[in-house]
């Protein structure tokens, strides 16, 4: 029998969800709506929520400071390049752990996993060290491959659960017609698993979008991404709240727009298996 | 061409033995059915034949040659599976067509064999769907396509026909028949249905528990069973088994005699019972008879329709000449 909700409670519900909501929300209101205003109006105290004079001066400054594309670049070819080859990676290791398991496939894939529990500042001494002595320091190959190792586990966990949806006798089928493990995986499994191959690129470029450690500890003038961009403007000679508004409004535009227009994607990623 | 051997094959899991050492030998064009209960082995037979299974010890040759360590997609056989197991994201013809594509055929012969098969399986209607629009028989039709477009030594069909409705079922028993009649190609089938068996196979293959009972045709297995359990597997309703005074005036620790060869009457016959329930088909009528001494009820049939119901007694008259006699540890004595 279906739960009877009354309208009352609907509602309740209804207003609950949106205080939550536009609480979580908030922050980046206030941050979007800071950016508009002057510098004074930023640390005005009482702060003035939408009646003043809004401005545009805080982006110009910002643009005409520091370049704002070469830092976007830097972004999307880091976030994205890791992302392929982390896929290009991740493939195959899901694969055998889906489909030819051993015995040790789950110890194996905690493992992979606890990785992600190390706290990363204890791994950034030796990944420095040998960055200077390969001279990958400030360069984006070697912000890609750093970003592809950390997001790795989580792209192979999440391939691996998409995999085992995947009924084996199809790849039995594949076998049986002729095709080599090759084929068997390009034109069999990873069609079939378009959507989660999807959702998992997706949430891999946004967690490496928005990765700050690494690449605030290893990047300078050359390489630095949009994480790099926003940290440049909480200099020591005070705090313009104003431009560093500015600065983050820029830096999260692209990643928020791109996550709006997928959202059916990424939930249907975040939430794969727990109902079918 | 397709002859099959096993010889001494053993398949284990660990430490779990599924099949024994075995040999058998399959001729080329015979169709072969690999029936027993579930849990018996026949799937997993199956698959080492198809090579999705790797064997623990003993060798596999086809048509002649040491296929043991072979893959499966080297083997020259193609298999129809219990979920169909099409691909879900190309079109009927994409999927017919894919074994084709992977042996790198030219591209005038893939069509043509493509349609040439949807031609003899009437899908030709259907080449531009997707297997999520079409009914359980046509999938399984694509499934059947997709392993002749190849022209195999063997097929292989592992219980291809569980997942579809009874009426579709004998349908497609039917095509699968006339298919073999037309190709000529050898075919190995996997069922637990003995009618299955029974209609289609030219030589059945019976297992227990990994070990193979019998092997003969359908109507060796029905009028000579080697055992107990064939006597009791094949044919339908299953074969009455009695012991103790009844069986022992013929020599045996237990005799065997199918529902079809006992005459009821309601006056006179060699045994008495009453009647428990009564199936009336009108074709056939069905009687399960209570009979002192007897755990089980006695299955009697009988052709058309005869008046007799719960509760009624009734007499029962074996034929001689098909009871069958079978010993202390279940063997049949000549």
């Amino acid at each position: 029998m279906a739960r009877t909700v009354t309208t009352q409670r609907k509602s309740l519900n209804t207003a609950i969800a949106w205080g939550i909501g536009l609480l979580i929300f908030f922050p980046v209101l206030w941050t979007i709506l800071t950016s508009f205003k002057t510098e004074a109006e930023a640390i005005a105290d009482p702060p003035v929520f939408l009646f003043f004079d809004w401005t545009l001066e805080n982006y110009a400054v910002v643009q005409e400071r520091s370049d704002y594309m070469r830092f976007l670049w830097n972004s999307v070819i880091i976030a994205g390049v890791s992302t392929l080859v982390g896929i290009v990676v991740a493939v195959p290791a899901a694969w055998s752990m889906a489909f030819v398991p051993s015995k040790r496939t789950k110890d194996v894939l905690l493992w992979m996993l606890s990785t992600k529990m190390l706290p990363a500042v204890g791994a950034l001494y030796p990944i420095y060290l040998i960055f200077i002595e390969l001279g990958l320091l400030d360069t984006r190959t070697g912000l890609v491959i750093v970003m592809m190792l950390i997001n790795l586990p989580i792209i192979v966990w999440m391939l691996y659960t998409y995999f085992r949806e995947i009924p084996g006798e199809i790849l039995e089928a594949a076998r049986m017609d002729g095709a080599t493990l090759r084929s068997e995986i390009i034109h069999v499994l990873t069609p079939m698993a378009v959507p989660g191959i999807a959702s998992t690129i997706l949430l891999n470029f946004i967690l490496a979008w928005n990765e700050a450690f690494w690449t605030l500890n290893l990047t300078a003038a050359q390489s630095g991404p949009l994480t790099a961009f926003i940290a440049s403007y909480s200099s020591p000679e005070g705090l313009f709240y104003a431009k560093l508004s500015a600065a983050s409004t820029m830096a999260i535009a692209p990643i928020l727009i791109l996550g709006w227009f997928s959202q059916k994607q990424l939930v249907r990623g975040l939430t794969f298996g727990a109902v079918k | 061409m397709g002859h099959i051997v096993l010889d001494n094959v053993k398949k284990s899991f660990g430490d779990i033995t599924v099949i024994p050492p075995l040999d058998l030998q399959i001729e080329d064009g015979e169709f072969v059915v690999f029936v027993g209960p579930s849990g018996c082995g026949k799937s997993t037979l199956l698959r080492l034949i198809a090579g999705l299974e790797d064997v623990s010890s003993g060798t596999i040759r086809i048509d002649g040659q040491d296929s043991t360590a072979v893959p499966p997609a080297k083997r020259g056989l193609a298999m129809v599976f219990q979920s169909y197991a099409l691909y879900p994201h190309m079109t009927v013809r994409k999927n017919i067509c894919f074994p084709l594509r992977m042996a790198k055929l030219d591209k005038a012969e893939q069509d043509r064999r493509v349609e040439q098969a949807a031609a003899v399986l009437n899908l030709t209607e259907y080449l531009d769907r997707r297997p999520g629009q079409l009914s359980g028989g046509q999938r399984q039709r694509v499934a059947i396509g997709r392993a002749i477009v190849r022209e195999p030594a063997a097929f292989l069909f592992d219980e291809p026909l569980s997942n579809l409705d009874a009426a579709l079922r004998v349908g497609m028993r039917l095509e699968i028949s006339e298919l073999h009649e037309r190709l000529k190609t050898t075919m190995i089938y996997v069922t637990h249905d003995q009618v299955e068996a029974m209609t289609m196979a030219d030589k059945i293959v019976v297992l227990q528990a990994g070990i193979i009972e019998q092997v003969g045709s359908p109507l060796e297995l029905y009028r000579t069973p080697r055992n107990r359990f064939v006597a009791g597997f094949i044919g339908s309703p299953k074969m009455n088994f009695l012991e103790g005074p009844e069986a022992a005036k013929h020599d045996a620790r237990t005799i065997g005699v199918r529902p079809e060869h006992i005459t009821p009457s309601p006056s006179e016959g060699v045994w008495k019972g009453r009647v428990g329930v009564s199936e009336h088909l009108g074709s056939d009528t069905f009687f399960h008879v209570h009979m002192e001494g007897c755990a089980e009820p006695i299955t009697v049939r009988s052709g058309g329709e005869v008046d007799m119901h719960h509760g009624d007694a009734i007499y029962m008259t074996p034929d001689p000449g098909h009871i069958h006699r079978f010993d202390g540890e279940g063997l049949r004595i000549a």
